[in-house]
């Protein structure tokens, strides 16, 4: 059942990457990147981490995409521009991926490790537990965080305001 | 009983996907997205090995990700869009000078 799901949910992480490359439309591409994240929350889920899971879904599919459709819309982003890719790159470029990517399965394989068998549930993961890490160990540099947060709302004000002149 | 390798090819998978958006596409927003693909691949890879340790600390780094990933996306799209007022184009091949 377990594999079912992982299987599943991996397909649509697939699918949707491949077709956030292959859209020509921005729209298309964000929308497909948005079932990316959903389903990777889902296997967040399958891993055990509730809160890793829902923040995913709160903030990666929620709040990001939100933002990168509201910019999408709000610029009229269209079709884009077909571009004319150097020739080289056409002839070389997809022999040498593949043949890159084979060596390098190739060499992983003769070193695999034990490959220990991940049982679901192997680790539950609250959120209790987790906020009580971030608030204990991790305490400094949650705060430093808060301060990036705090720049990256006062840059995006300035840098999206109007000069007077 | 899934393999951790599972995971990891998953994760793989999409940081390559991710790469290649950011080197073939020429749409500033799509460029974006890219890298957002990419740092989702690398989530992937920090709980599932949160889950092989045993320990509850690639959680907290996948918190700070998802923090920096907001941040960037914040400011990133502030500077996309003045680009866009000044510019009035969204491809990056055109997008070559620093000064106008």
């Amino acid at each position: 059942m377990h594999q079912f799901l992982f299987l599943l949910f991996g397909a649509f992480c697939v699918g949707g990457a491949i077709n956030l490359l292959v859209q020509k439309k921005t729209i298309n591409s964000a929308l497909s990147l948005i079932v990316v994240m959903g389903s990777l929350a889902l296997i967040y889920l399958l891993l055990g981490a509730e809160f890793v899971a829902v923040v995913q879904v709160i903030i990666y599919a929620g709040a990001i995409m939100v933002l990168y459709v509201f910019v999408i819309m709000l610029l009229n982003a269209g079709k884009e521009e077909e571009v004319q890719g150097s020739h080289v790159a056409k002839i070389f470029g997809i022999p040498g991926l593949f043949s890159g990517g084979i060596i390098g399965i190739w060499v992983l394989l003769q070193h695999r490790p034990d490959d220990k068998l991940l049982p679901i549930g192997a680790m539950y993961g609250p959120a209790d537990k987790v906020g009580e890490l971030l608030f204990t160990k991790y305490l400094l540099a949650f705060e430093v965080t808060s301060i990036l947060v705090l720049i990256a709302i006062m840059g995006a004000v300035v840098l999206t305001r109007r000069s007077r002149s | 009983m899934i393999p951790i390798s599972w995971y990891l090819l998953l994760s793989a998978f999409l940081f390559a996907c991710g790469v290649t958006g950011f080197l073939t596409k020429r749409n500033i927003i799509t460029l974006f997205m890219s890298i957002e693909l990419m740092l989702n691949g690398v989530n992937l890879s920090f709980i599932a090995f949160a889950t092989r340790l045993q320990t509850l600390d690639g959680h907290i780094f996948v918190f700070f990700v998802m923090v920096v990933a907001a941040a960037e996306a914040a400011v990133g799209l502030a500077i996309i869009i003045s680009v866009y007022r000044t510019r009035e184009t969204l491809n990056v091949d055109r997008v070559n000078l620093l000064k106008l």
